[in-house]
């Protein structure tokens, strides 16, 4: 392998596939490098997948991708130990064209996604690990593999290495990250009828629900669990921030199967049989914790560059843009003959200057607000519960005074200056 | 105090996941003093969520074939005391669905 090519890019995930795929389609000579048997056989997510950003890339794309269902609910649990405040949206405009977002899975989806850059001329190489950047006077011109002789020249090399980024770390573009700004989330495939599914979740066919389960899934930790439907089995998981994990010294897997046990979520996922069970890191550090991305010859795109919108449970439609704006910047650049940072920092400012930019400064302080603050997570959930079951529960009592038996009883835990402080603060990071 | 009941279903988890081993591990514990004399609650048996960790008495025993490449322990090791790189091209976790 001693050819020269336009690009490599490391890693065939969702970020890497599509800058492939956009340079490879303006005629460049691209090399994808995935560590995996197959694209998708390392990655992991919960399983939605944003329309708009992939429409981007392939218009129409659903009509031939192993996508699973269209989402047409997106429900809000806020889960006590035996009760659940609910709220969400079902809207039908999402099961119809142009949809907003669908279920997939990744070991199929990114395969299939991957196999779109092949047919626009990127060549891709599985099995194979990018060890470290070959840097010479200052910039990167290679990458440098697991194989025999495996040293391979490029005028860029795009790192889509996915969270971990190894190889933006040895580049010193980022410090080890902190257990804080990493969530740690498992979760497993149930298989179960598509009848059931659709009975079960209020769908016809070909519609899908996604649940998003604050509280008791966590056991009051910073984290989410959630239910997403696919075609004929349920993804559930469950994630907290790294820190949180060990601080309450949490076993993963246990905690996934007190939520399968929870009695509100077990009728939803009952005789579902298990087919899998994965784990995978989620960058959720935002803005603050975003690395360097751009350097003479080499740019960061998607997890690598901590692109996940933790509040909004989006990554995937991150990190295509990411590696569509950066192949855009390397095509000028080819253009050019310029690949220095100076003309590859264009992906940087286009980047910031987009939704993926704002929503990661918009959302910059969340985790690290509600990491540190646990009582939104731990008290005010079982609160409203408690609240709602009071309220709701006819027993003779007059509603006035239920409303001032409600809050004397949130007084006595809260002060209303701490009450006043916790929504203010909630407010200010969350606007 | 475990804040949720303990299970054993681990093993059961695993069982679901298609593992290409490699012969050599890809993952390892620094110094194994470290575990033995400084770190009393062997976090790493706890939050890796394939129970990749396991303290044998004298030192920590890497079950790395089991490993789901997700870098929990590298980051969360109090010492920084595990060297993790990923395993050889083709090796390692293989999902099918996820």
């Amino acid at each position: 392998m001693s050819e020269k090519f336009d690009a490599i890019v490391v890693g065939a995930g969702p970020a890497g596939t599509s800058a492939a795929y956009t340079m490879a389609k303006a005629g460049l000579n691209v090399l994808v490098i995935e560590r995996g048997e197959y694209p998708g056989a390392k990655n992991v997510m919960g399983g939605v997948l944003y329309r708009h950003q992939m429409e981007e890339m392939i218009p129409g794309f659903y009509k031939e991708a192993p996508v699973e269902r269209p989402v047409v609910e997106q429900r809000f649990w806020f889960l006590g130990e035996e009760s659940v405040f609910t709220g969400g949206y079902k809207g039908l405009e999402w099961a119809k064209e142009p949809y907003n977002n669908f279920t997939v899975l990744r070991a199929k989806f990114d395969q299939w996604y991957a196999s779109k850059a092949v047919e626009q001329g990127a060549l891709l190489i599985n099995e194979t690990v990018v060890t470290e950047c070959i840097v010479e006077d200052g910039r990167v011109v290679g990458v440098r593999t697991d194989r025999p002789d495996g040293d391979v020249y490029a005028d860029v090399v795009v790192l889509a290495d996915g969270v971990n980024s190894l190889l933006a770390k040895s580049l010193g573009f980022h410090k080890e990250f902190k257990p804080d700004q990493v969530a740690l989330a498992v979760m497993e495939v149930l298989n179960l009828p598509a009848e059931k599914i659709e009975d079960r979740f209020n769908l016809e066919p070909n519609q899908g629900a996604t649940i998003e389960i604050f509280g008791d899934a966590t056991k009051g930790v910073l984290g989410t669990g959630f239910i997403y439907t696919n075609k004929e089995s349920i993804n559930i998981g469950v994630g907290a921030t790294l820190s949180g994990i060990i601080k309450h010294r949490l076993r993963p897997y246990d905690l996934l199967e007190y939520l399968k046990k929870h009695p509100i979520v077990r009728p939803l996922i009952r005789g579902g049989e298990p087919m899998e069970y994965a784990a995978h890191l989620i960058p959720e550090g935002g803005f603050h914790a975003m690395p360097k991305i751009v350097g003479n010859g080499v740019m960061v795109v998607g997890d690598a560059g901590q692109m996940v919108n933790s509040v909004h449970r989006e990554g995937s439609n991150m990190a295509m843009t990411s590696g569509r704006l950066a192949a855009e910047t390397i095509i000028l650049a080819k253009e050019a003959n310029d690949f220095s940072e100076n003309m590859l920092d264009t992906y940087r400012v286009r980047l910031l200057d987009s939704f993926v930019g704002q929503d990661l400064k918009k959302y910059k302080d969340a985790t690290h607000t509600f990491e540190n603050y646990p009582q939104y997570f731990k008290e005010y959930i079982p609160m409203i519960n408690k609240a709602a079951s009071q309220f709701f529960t006819v027993d003779g009592v007059p509603k006035k005074e239920k409303q001032k038996k409600i809050l004397k009883s949130l007084m006595e835990r809260k002060s209303k200056l701490s009450m006043v402080q916790d929504i203010y603060r909630a407010w200010k990071v969350m606007k | 105090m475990d804040i949720i009941p303990r299970t054993n279903t681990i093993e059961e988890k695993q069982y679901l996941v298609r593992f290409r081993a490699d012969t050599q591990s890809h993952l390892h514990v620094l110094d194994h003093d470290i575990c033995a004399t400084k770190c009393p609650d062997k976090l790493c048996t706890v939050f890796c969520p394939a129970e990749v960790y396991k303290w044998e008495g004298m030192r920590m025993a890497v079950g790395y074939e089991g490993c789901h490449e997700c870098g929990s322990c590298r980051i969360g090791c109090p010492y920084q005391n595990i060297k993790w790189e990923y395993p050889k091209g083709g090796h390692g976790i293989v999902f099918r669905l996820a």
